[in-house]
């Protein structure tokens, strides 16, 4: 991690947002380098999945600043798309597009976002396919995939924009447990890779082995943030504890 | 009673003799209409209220009252009016054809219009958010998302809404139009012979029904390639 501004991908500086009266992030701040590998965790209705979403404007946060790669968020629509065009999101209910085959899927935003030719667009999609593993599935429904499949997919969808940054909500969550591996595997690969990413999981292993760091969040506040072997090994917060606890149990 | 099998063999030519005409209303309107529809539901989804609002009030009024009724005044009202009869439109409303067309038009864009939004408010809010962190705009995401995935979701109920309009279009023959229906009552004028010239009527719009039915459930095979999972 550097000091240097340049260096710094996300930014999030005193956010608060609001659903009505509910709080659901309550002053997060978070920096995040290029190349850093954070996981964000904690119990459901955390915070955490509308921290990620406020990171790419899929919500909009109610005060403080978001600055992806010096871009700030704002209500303009131009913001908006010039953040989009940086920070590529996975969700956890993979969100293919059910009408498009696995390639065009893939070749859909190119086009539309960058306009690129559409052999150019091919070759880039066979090739991020390439490297999520599944290019002999170029041609299929992504109905005819398996979740784990499917997932790789959205991975691989979100890499042919070139992203500096990619979210990932949940990737695992919708998976049956043997098609986990497979999706983290990916994701570890992009982490060597020195692909910058912010994860919200409750894959404590993949936390463990592949984060920088690892923020802890518990209503709408960043209860504790550190690298993972102080994070698991010695939680300062009795909250973290609690929730480590629970968590690694079984 | 006995039937008067050569009065329906002689009958049902005639009658089909009406046919180009009862396709001609069908397919003007449903084409007209559709467009309508699609303007009506660009505006009730626009967020704009006044945009949302007359589109509303449209929807209600064309939907809550009598086709019939409709007909009527577009036949019979408009030309009282003299900004009517001077009106560029009045080439076409001063035809019973033209009128038929612009009351079936008018009434089907409400329906369908409705039909569509369903559509839409049933795609997935997850695939557009997709779509929106690609970087997306929102005419985008209208054109190459929702859509497409809105038009497949849309498509059984727009197939009923097509044979209720081809069996609407039998009002026609209440303003002078000679289509199939206009046909069969001048046969039933001239012979006293209903049961016989209208059941003949009603197995050849059963026969329009079943090809549009068909026909629809081809398209919707077609489009549902996708649901099953071999390619």
């Amino acid at each position: 991690m550097s000091d240097n501004q340049q260096d710094v991908i996300v930014q999030v500086e005193n956010v608060d947002k609001f659903f009505g009266d509910f709080q659901a992030l309550k002053a997060v701040n978070l920096t995040v380098a290029r190349g850093e590998r954070v996981v964000v965790c904690g119990p459901s209705g955390s915070g955490k999945s509308t921290l990620i979403r406020c990171i790419n404007r899929l919500e909009a946060h109610s005060s403080g600043r978001i600055l992806i790669n010096g871009h700030e968020l704002t209500d303009d629509v131009k913001d908006i798309d010039a953040v989009r065009r940086e920070v590529g999101m996975v969700f956890q209910s993979f969100n293919l597009f059910p009408h498009l085959t696995v390639i065009e899927n893939l070749m859909l935003a190119p086009k539309l976002v960058r306009k690129t030719s559409k052999t150019e667009n091919r070759e880039l999609a066979m090739e991020m396919l390439a490297r999520v593993k599944i290019q002999d599935q170029a041609e299929k429904w992504p109905s005819a995939l398996s979740g784990g499949q499917q997932q790789r997919v959205a991975i691989a969808r979100a890499l042919c924009m070139n992203p500096e940054v990619i979210l990932f909500d949940e990737p695992t969550s919708a998976l049956d447990p043997e098609m986990i591996s497979e999706v983290l595997d990916v994701m570890i690969d992009l982490a060597k890779e020195g692909m910058t990413m912010i994860c919200v999981t409750h894959e404590m292993g993949f936390a463990r082995s592949v984060a920088d760091k690892v923020v802890f969040m518990d209503q709408g506040e960043i209860v504790e943030t550190g690298p993972p072997a102080t994070f698991f090994d010695s939680p300062k917060s009795d909250r973290t504890r609690l929730f480590l606890q629970q968590i690694l149990s079984h | 009673m006995i039937f008067d099998l050569e009065l329906i063999l002689d009958s049902i030519p005639q009658m089909l003799m009406g046919l180009g005409l009862t396709l001609q209303l069908l397919f003007l309107s449903l084409a007209l209409g559709t467009a309508l529809a699609i303007i009506l539901l660009l505006m009730r989804i626009s967020g704009r209220w006044v945009l949302a609002a007359p589109a509303m009030a449209y929807i209600y009024i064309f939907r809550g009252t009598p086709i019939l009724v409709q007909i009527f005044i577009i036949y019979y009202g408009l030309p009282q009016l003299e900004l009517v009869r001077e009106s560029i439109l009045w080439p076409i409303l001063r035809e019973p054809f033209g009128c038929a067309i612009v009351a079936l038009s008018l009434n089907t864009g409400a329906y369908v219009s409705e039909i569509f939004r369903g559509g839409v408010l049933g795609v997935d809010r997850g695939l557009k958010e997709a779509a929106s962190a690609l970087g997306l705009s929102a005419r985008q995401r209208f054109i190459y998302i929702t859509a497409p995935i809105a038009i497949r979701l849309s498509l059984p109920a727009y197939s009923n809404d097509v044979v209720s309009l081809m069996k609407s279009t039998a009002l026609a023959s209440t303003i002078t139009l000679l289509d199939m229906t206009g046909i069969a009552r001048t046969i039933v004028a001239e012979t006293y012979a209903p049961y016989e010239v209208f059941l003949s009527l009603m197995v050849i719009y059963l026969v329009l029904t079943w090809m549009i039915q068909r026909s629809f459930g081809w398209i919707e095979k077609r489009m549902s390639r996708h649901v099953r999972s071999e390619i």
